[in-house]
């Protein structure tokens, strides 16, 4: 297959060129990017041919393809609520061509064994790249650490024990200090268990009203110091998963101007949506972290916008619909991101809180320089790894238009501007412009 | 009218068409016989998935004098055994035709979970820590017996604030009335972050004194366990109500509890058989409330 793209307006931070260029790409290979001074009018052909694909990207844009460096795909164990072929499918409608998938699964990622399978199912049934996240320790138990050297070389990119924190600092500090010699970064999700208790959203005024249990901001916050102190002390690097209050950002901004090798990440719910997406017990707003108050929305937003905060991650939690027709207490924790993930966050270039160059590095560069990631970005001889974008495309989130299994989403209904229209990812070609 | 999910959702003016219908079913309640066949032929449900003794026979004497035919369902759960989800449980039920269901549930949110998946009226007999409507209405129904208004009035609730579906719709219930609404208790019990009309004390004797309601909430005696607090000695020494808050409380203050209470932990046997206790009373409005409630419910028509 050829494919010719014209006119299209190109940021590609990882070769830190931006501007209007062809690209032509040959069997999966990109063969020409042509940067030009403005657009040319395209004639293309009007037998459109089976063997080659001409676009008019006139007033389009094209990205690297998106890097989601927080994702559950559910298999092997979970094959009920996603797998890694419907997941990594949502991925591409979604603007993803890479998704770096948590240690809990069941079995746990916590051996190579489970790292290869989940690597050859990927190569087989797998739409885009797939990078494992391995347990920091063994079963997700925090007591004992998983063979991380031997994770590492079955192809883990990082490590995590995500939903089970890891709750013995003594634990916490040896996984840092080995994770130096392994080369992959230790991903926390910050949370005091005993503080959360048995919390199902964020503690206060709202929380006390409904009757439900709340999880205080400083059940993050407590961790996100913990965590951090760990770093200075021992010179080891952290990322922070999911950050969702503005005291961890205070923390974390502290933290990099003291020079602590510190990133984070936060989603597009903690930058869009509060607490008060809970009111009516909606399940589908129940998350891990809590969605929050208005001004740790705010501070999330500004800490985007500062570079405190790095990445945008989905944490993309797909959940099956029996999980979530409960009574609110009893629903399982998460939200089915990736096909909203990118809409969503590219409303903070339309409220201009973000540049979109900013905005494509935290879901390209940043992530990938975290985890060591090789990507080439656009340029010639490459293999072609990049979306097609119109970011000013009105459409509505249909939930059960998802092709995830993963319908538990938040946004349902909602009028979002921005969408992928192709994905082109090697060889494959996913076209999304009547979708 | 479909349900009774909680107060939260009602306006001042429900409030008071159902205390004045519950005046009275009350008057009916003194008679010779003490059955009205209003809702004969109809159906009532007691689905109740925490153990309650006192609540369900009252919801169920309620019942029987309204002529509903009355089926109790209790199912003990526990999250450790999982068995048939709630939305099963309902739609197993709803095959049996029933009008009513009152429910009891340990999930927040569950009652308005179930009114939502059914056509039959619902109504809330507590759910987790949410809320207990019919309680507040039966607390509303014995202050104005007493005090022959809620506005005005100074109510102190004192106890497990935040673990209390009680606190709460009694919170939700004063607020739409004229009254001023304290919290009493140790902090560890108490909002973190109390709503904008609630009034804090961790003084007893602060938070009562001026107070004309005072109503006791019972202490779970676990709660020890979790840190709430040291001992239900000195949460007994330190904030139960003993004889000796009469040197300093109202002389016409009423003393309530939803029961069932613990004595020698949040009330002395002197204050809860005394004159100001109120605590029978209660009970006995629990029947009529409760009938008026359901008399003033419309299930969906199927």
């Amino acid at each position: 297959m050829f494919i010719k793209i014209y006119n299209a307006y190109i940021i590609d931070p990882f070769t830190n060129k931006e501007g209007i260029a062809d690209i032509f790409i040959d069997d999966g290979i990109i063969s020409k990017v042509k940067f030009k001074r403005k657009i040319t009018p395209i004639a293309l052909s009007l037998q459109p041919s089976a063997s080659i694909l001409e676009i008019d990207a006139s007033g389009l844009y094209v990205f690297p393809g998106l890097i989601d460096m927080h994702t559950h795909l559910r298999e092997p164990g979970y094959e009920y609520k996603e797998t890694i072929r419907t997941g990594t499918l949502a991925a591409v409608r979604g603007g993803f061509t890479s998704v770096c998938c948590m240690a809990n699964t069941n079995p746990v990622n916590d051996n190579p064994e489970v790292t290869y399978y989940i690597l050859a199912k990927a190569k087989e049934e797998g739409s885009c790249d797939v990078y494992p996240i391995g347990a920091i320790t063994k079963g997700l138990k925090g007591e004992e650490l998983s063979e991380m050297a031997m994770l590492r070389e079955a192809g883990c990119v990082a490590f995590s024990d995500d939903g089970m924190p890891v709750m013995n600092s003594l634990i916490m500090r040896r996984a840092l200090e080995y994770s130096k010699a392994v080369g992959a970064p230790i991903i926390s999700h910050c949370e005091d268990l005993s503080l959360s208790e048995d919390g199902v959203m964020n503690e206060g005024k709202l929380s006390f009203y409904l009757g439900l249990k709340g999880i205080p901001k400083a059940s993050e916050e407590v961790m996100v110091s913990r965590d951090v102190i760990l770093s200075k002390h021992f010179k080891t690097s952290v990322h922070i998963a999911h950050v969702s209050t503005k005291g961890s950002v205070e923390i974390i901004k502290k933290a990099k101007e003291e020079g602590v090798s510190v990133t984070a990440e936060t989603c597009p719910h903690y930058f869009t949506l509060t607490e008060e997406a809970v009111s009516g017990y909606n399940t589908n707003a129940k998350v891990n972290p809590p969605l929050r108050s208005e001004e740790d929305r705010e501070a999330i937003k500004n800490a985007l916008s500062d570079g405190i905060i790095d990445v945008i991650a989905t944490d993309h939690a797909p959940h099956h619909i029996d999980e979530k027709k409960v009574p609110f207490q009893e629903a399982l924790n998460g939200i089915s991101g990736l096909e909203t993930a990118f809409a969503i966050s590219l409303k903070l270039v339309h409220d201009k809180i973000l540049n979109l160059r900013k905005l494509i590095e935290k879901l390209t560069l940043n992530p990938s320089k975290i985890l060591n990631l090789k990507k080439d970005g656009i340029k010639e001889g490459a293999q072609v790894d990049l979306i097609l974008v119109d970011i000013n495309k009105n459409w509505t989130v249909k939930k059960d238009k998802f092709v995830s299994l993963g319908k538990n989403t938040p946004f349902d209904g909602w009028k979002l501007k921005g969408k992928v229209l192709f994905t082109v990812k090697g060889k494959k070609i996913f076209d999304m412009r009547d979708q | 009218m479909k349900d009774l999910i909680g107060i939260k959702e009602l306006s001042r003016q429900n409030i008071e068409e159902i205390l004045n219908t519950a005046k009275a079913f009350k008057e009916v309640l003194s008679r010779d016989i003490k059955k009205v066949p209003t809702l004969r032929g109809k159906t009532a449900i007691n689905l109740f998935f925490e153990p309650s003794t006192r609540t369900r026979t009252s919801f169920e004497l309620a019942e029987k004098r309204l002529s509903l035919d009355v089926l109790n369902f209790s199912i003990s759960t526990s999250s450790v055994v999982k068995g048939e989800t709630l939305y099963d449980t309902l739609k197993t039920i709803e095959a049996y035709n029933v009008d009513y269901i009152v429910i009891r549930h340990s999930s927040s949110g569950a009652a308005k979970f179930v009114a939502e998946h059914t056509p039959a009226s619902v109504i809330n007999a507590g759910d987790g820590t949410n809320e207990h409507p019919t309680q507040a209405l039966l607390d509303a129904f014995s202050i104005l017996e007493v005090k022959g208004r809620l506005d005005g009035l100074k109510i102190a609730i004192v106890g497990d604030i935040i673990h209390s579906r009680v606190a709460r719709s009694n919170l939700y219930l004063l607020s739409k009335f004229d009254t001023d609404i304290r919290f009493v208790g140790p902090p560890t019990l108490l909002p973190e972050d109390a709503p904008d009309n609630v009034k804090i004390f961790y003084d007893l004797k602060e938070g009562i004194k001026d107070a004309d309601v005072v109503m006791l909430l019972r202490i779970q005696l676990e709660r020890q366990k979790g840190a709430f607090i040291s001992s239900l000695k000195e949460y007994f020494h330190v904030w139960g109500l003993k004889k000796e808050a009469f040197s300093y409380l109202k002389n016409d203050v009423i003393i309530m509890h939803p029961g069932p209470m613990n004595r020698g932990v949040e009330i002395s046997t002197e204050v809860a058989d005394s004159s100001r206790s109120i605590i029978l009373r209660q009970v006995t409005n629990g029947i009529a409330t409760r009938m008026a409630v359901i008399y003033l419910l419309t299930p969906k028509e199927a």
